[in-house]
């Protein structure tokens, strides 16, 4: 194998770390933890500007896996909040894969703007990892649609454009063969938005749609096709856009408040043999999660649709993300404990911020149960257990 | 950049693990213990050519690299063979590094001694020291070889490893200061990178193993492997062979690029061959211990009965790596490379 970055791909990083460094701001945190908006819009203008959202896009244009792994890698690195850009880019790659020649020139070029951000809109009060039960419905009249239901957890609705909506077109068949998608403008009559808090300061949605008028052209995919544009979805998200790396920047606050700060016994902090050793399997954790991070994107630049490594790497860094979020807040304790601001706080605050927000990882984005399900499955062959 | 094995590898690790498979079934295992060392199937190898195969071409071997030879470890690993390959490699390559001579005759083998030697001069439970004539290491700032006076006999331990006491006494200085500290420094990563591999194929067994008698053994009317607790803790074992696999190769490519490469943990930005080496070395060691556990767990009580095989695994994916000493010992290590050294109290 060989792991050397080539110098078009070395350039391409140090571009994303000028870009960060020129344009995020310690406010744009403030500002994410306040509203819990996990979306920076001076770094979505900054990526447009520079060209690279186009490049970002899976299966677009000149859309490289490998630099798109970069792209999220960096911005996770540098604690940049993310969330929102990767959403669009990622419904970006299901219409590049799937959409009409209408929708791409409508929606792709908003989303290359940099200013459009979408929603994604599978999740339901009744049904969240059994997805396809979803029950939001949809039915024909002429060349429209009227959808009506409820969906849950619709991150980033309350300042997107677009959401990009799972419906059930037929009740009559097995489940999954009854789903079709949508992607449709959130200002359109019959759209409620009501906030959701989360303990990990992230706001979400609950989405109403009552009797919404949905043209035909905002269909994707085939009528009852949707759990095939699901999968392509569900390839480019798990891995590919972040949620891989948040382990990186815990680390790196952590270690540099810890060669600051003396324990009881008056010794650097890091300088204490178990939290030494523990810095360093963090360390080796956030090594295997980028290279696992790495072959999903090298499976895609070949290729391949990386769902399984997509679900392997999600299983590895949330759950090694949770380990290294107990064990440094309990070397902090408990100054750990301390809030963003707080004088005194550990790591001004990123060591109580990582212990709230780690445990929804393996629960977002399909739960751990739910990935190694799949692994077991469809990797090791295992007789469906449900 | 290609996160896939070459042609070249795959061709090794067919090659291989084809020998293994023919030469080195379980039957095999078994019987080169207690001592876990079957000359026969140690000529054989050596037949091949693969244990010398890491040694430059200019002084008769087959100029492999670091990365090729893991290839073959992991083949090793797999079968448990009961050869001190690993060994072997690493320590003809150190040789070779510091211009001294290769064991002598076509079968003897070498080997590294892990940790340095004790004040009276002992280099105490040496990987492969009951069988291997020709041993390096360290004996304060010298590296030294000693030549001859393999045991034979190893003290009966977990793993059926021919370990042994080896004394460095009388040995030849081969170099000394830096120079030495250096030099072993190498073979040491090296020694780590390839039982990283080794491990690596510990945990694909594992699994084969444990999925084979899932699919196999019924309760309850049903295949074990239909049961979602079994499912749950079984789909862990490709996730780790995944990413030891990866880091495993991550440290050989690092051993064979001649550039230095870097240590930045705040960018996880990592290339420096020393510290992927340990890395690669500790993970893929948790790899092997939890892929067994895991595997040995879903045989049940036969798991625990000698009859079955993945109790040989289970022991070698402990012993293997802690012969190298206790794993916490070698973070703190690697932390001194990531984080800098500990403050010194005055
Ligand atoms: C902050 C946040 C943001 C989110 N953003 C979005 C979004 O933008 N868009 C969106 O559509 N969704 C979003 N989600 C929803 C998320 O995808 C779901 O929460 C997730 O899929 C789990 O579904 P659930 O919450 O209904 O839990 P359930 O499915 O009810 O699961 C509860 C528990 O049961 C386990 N379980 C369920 N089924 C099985 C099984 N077959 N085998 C073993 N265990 C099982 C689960 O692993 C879990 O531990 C978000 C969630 C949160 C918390």
């Amino acid at each position: 194998m060989d792991f050397a970055l080539t110098p078009d791909q070395v350039e391409y990083r140090n571009r994303i770390r000028a870009l960060i460094r020129e344009v995020h701001r310690p406010e744009h945190t403030d500002r994410q933890h306040r509203t819990g908006t996990f979306d920076s819009p001076e770094i979505n203008r900054a990526l447009a500007e520079g060209g690279f959202l186009e490049r970002a896009i899976p299966g677009y244009g000149a859309g490289d896996p490998i630099e798109l792994w970069m792209l999220f890698n960096e911005l996770e690195k540098a604690a940049v909040p993310a969330d929102g850009i990767a959403m669009a880019l990622m419904v970006a790659g299901v219409i590049a894969h799937v959409g009409t020649d209408a929708q791409k020139a409508e929606f792709l070029a908003q989303v290359l703007a940099g200013d459009t951000l979408v929603s994604l809109g599978y999740s339901e009060p009744e049904c969240g990892s059994d997805v396809a039960a979803a029950q939001t419905r949809a039915v024909r009249d002429g060349d429209d649609w009227i959808v009506n239901g409820a969906k849950m957890w619709t991150t980033m609705a309350h300042v997107a454009r677009w959401v990009l909506l799972l419906t059930r077109t037929d009740p009559d068949v097995p489940k999954h063969r009854g789903l079709t998608f949508f992607l449709i403008p959130l200002d359109l009559p019959g759209i409620t938005i009501d906030p959701v808090h989360t303990m990990g300061t992230e706001r979400t949605n609950a989405t109403f749609y009552d009797d919404v008028r949905v043209p035909d052209r905002y269909r994707v995919g085939e009528v009852n096709g949707g759990w095939q544009v699901m999968a392509v979805a569900l390839a480019f998200e798990r891995g590919l856009m972040g949620g891989t790396a948040a382990a990186v920047p815990l680390l790196r606050h952590f270690h540099h408040w810890a060669a600051g700060v003396r324990d009881d016994d008056g010794r650097r902090l890091v300088d204490d043999p178990l939290v030494r050793e523990r810095m360093v399997r963090v360390a080796i954790d956030n090594e295997v999660a980028g290279l696992m991070t790495l072959r999903t994107a090298y499976v895609a630049a070949t290729g391949g649709l990386p769902g399984l490594e997509g679900s392997m790497v999600k299983v590895h860094a949330t759950e090694a993300y949770q380990r290294a979020a107990r064990w440094f807040a309990e070397a902090a304790a408990p100054a750990g404990l301390l809030q963003f601001h707080q004088p005194g706080a550990a790591a001004d605050g990123w060591i109580e911020y990582d212990l709230r927000h780690s445990p929804v990882t393996t629960i977002y984005g399909g739960t751990s149960e739910i990935n190694r399900n799949n692994i077991a499955e469809r990797h090791l062959g295992l007789p469906k257990a449900r | 950049m290609r996160l896939e094995p070459t042609d070249d590898e795959r061709t090794i690790a067919e090659v291989f693990g084809g020998f293994f498979r023919n030469e080195c079934p379980p039957a095999v295992v078994r019987a080169a213990e207690p001592l876990g060392f079957d000359a026969g199937l140690w000529a054989r190898l050596v037949a091949t050519g693969a244990p010398d195969m890491g040694r430059a071409e200019a002084v008769g071997g087959g100029g492999a690299t670091l990365s090729d030879l893991a290839v073959v470890a992991e083949q090793v690993g797999r079968a448990v063979a009961p050869v001190p390959f690993v060994e072997h490699a690493v320590a003809c390559r150190l040789l070779d590094r510091v211009g001294a001579a290769p064991p002598v005759g076509a079968t003897e083998a070498a080997t590294l001694a892990l940790r340095p030697a004790s004040p009276a001069g002992t280099w105490a439970l040496v990987p492969a020291g009951a069988v291997a004539g020709t041993v390096v290491g360290l004996a304060g700032d010298d590296l030294v070889c000693v030549r001859g006076g393999a045991p034979g006999v190893a003290p009966a331990n977990h793993a059926a490893m021919p370990v042994a006491d080896r004394t460095a006494v009388d040995g030849t200085v081969l170099a000394s200061g830096t120079d030495a500290h250096d030099a072993f420094a190498v073979a040491r990563a090296e020694w780590q990178t390839l039982t990283a591999s080794a491990c690596v194929g510990i945990v694909a067994t594992a699994l084969e193993l444990a999925i084979a008698y899932v699919t196999e053994r019924h309760q309850f009317d049903r295949p074990i492997g239909s049961f979602q607790a079994i499912q749950q803790q079984l789909a862990d074992l490709p996730i780790v062979l995944e990413g030891a696999t990866l880091l495993a190769a991550k440290a050989a490519w690092a051993g064979d690029r001649p550039t230095p490469g870097t240590v930045d943990v705040d960018r996880a930005d990592i290339t420096e061959f020393g510290t992927l080496a340990g890395m690669a070395f500790v993970h893929a060691g948790e790899a092997a211990a939890l892929a067994t556990d895991r595997a040995l767990h879903a045989h049940g009580g036969y798991g625990y009965a000698e009859e079955y095989d993945i109790q040989l695994f289970y022991r070698r994916a402990r012993g293997w790596v802690l012969v190298a000493g206790d794993p916490a010992r070698e973070c703190r290590r690697l932390a001194d490379a990531m984080f800098g050294p500990v403050e010194e109290v005055v």
